[in-house]
């Protein structure tokens, strides 16, 4: 199993939902795939939901510092939202917790864009 | 080495060096902690460690070789739950690898899996592989509370 990702709009915010595994291999490289799209766009404001990630290796851990400095390069900002006690505690042990803005309201997510 | 009676051997076998072994490796560990008495949280760790090891070894050791195996061996003791994951790369020191929390490496985007692995088991250290390479051994305490 790997990851399941899909988009949806709120507002100007671009909510990336991700459900499943992100994964050193498909999961991982779908997810690169999908920043990579957003930003090509100029979409600048990322929102990722993951509420429904069960697991996140080091690659995974990889691919979203890799999306967090790709987003900001191109001038915009990536955004964690929901994380699961497993995810949050994994974000603390590589210390990156002080590194995204993590929010666990979408609403207050997508207005902290504004 | 050790030859405590109730040591028992509960995996022992050699994977190719592939994604899907990363896969299987996490799996059946985790399968066999579990029987083992393990908490669901423990478990959870172990399987994390085993999948880091593993991909270190498929990636790093043998970077992917058809032609290299990885071994993959657990030892159940009485106070220790010992993972051995041996590949026939070149090795590495342990003690080479950057701090990936070191302010200068936060963004990096490789580099955690060691850090992660430390967080999830007692003991990690690399010890000479049975033909060459390197084994990483991961050791898990039971009952350190009790």
């Amino acid at each position: 199993m790997s990851v399941k990702l899909t988009t949806r709009q709120v507002g100007d915010v671009t909510v990336i939902d991700a459900e499943g595994r992100i994964t050193l291999g498909e999961g991982s490289s779908s997810f690169r795939e999908i920043i990579r799209e957003k930003v090509a766009k100029g979409e600048k404001k990322l929102l990722l939901n993951l509420a429904e990630v069960s697991y996140i290796d080091s690659s995974g851990i990889g691919e979203l510092v890799s999306a967090y400095t790709t987003v900001t390069n191109h001038g915009g900002s990536l955004k964690l939202l929901n994380l699961t006690k497993r995810v949050k505690d994994l974000l603390q042990i590589t210390k990156l917790y002080t590194v995204f803005e993590v929010f666990d309201d979408e609403a207050a997510a997508v207005r902290s864009f504004a | 080495m050790d030859s405590h009676p109730e040591n028992s051997i509960r995996l022992d076998e050699y994977l190719t060096s592939t994604l899907e072994s990363v896969d299987r490796a996490e799996a059946e560990v985790s399968r066999i902690a579990a029987e083992g008495g393990f908490a669901e949280e423990e478990v959870f760790q172990i399987g994390m460690a085993v999948r880091e090891g593993m991909v270190n070894a498929v990636v790093h050791g043998n970077r992917y070789s058809e032609k290299k195996k990885v071994r993959l061996t657990v030892i159940s003791e009485p106070a220790r739950f010992v993972i051995r994951i041996e590949d026939e790369g070149e090795g590495f020191d342990l003690q080479s690898i950057p701090d990936p929390t070191a302010e200068e490496n936060l963004l990096r985007q490789s580099g955690r899996g060691l850090l992660l692995i430390r967080s999830f088991v007692d003991e990690v250290r690399t010890v000479a592989g049975h033909t060459h390479g390197t084994a990483l051994e991961l050791i898990k305490h039971r009952n350190k509370a009790g």
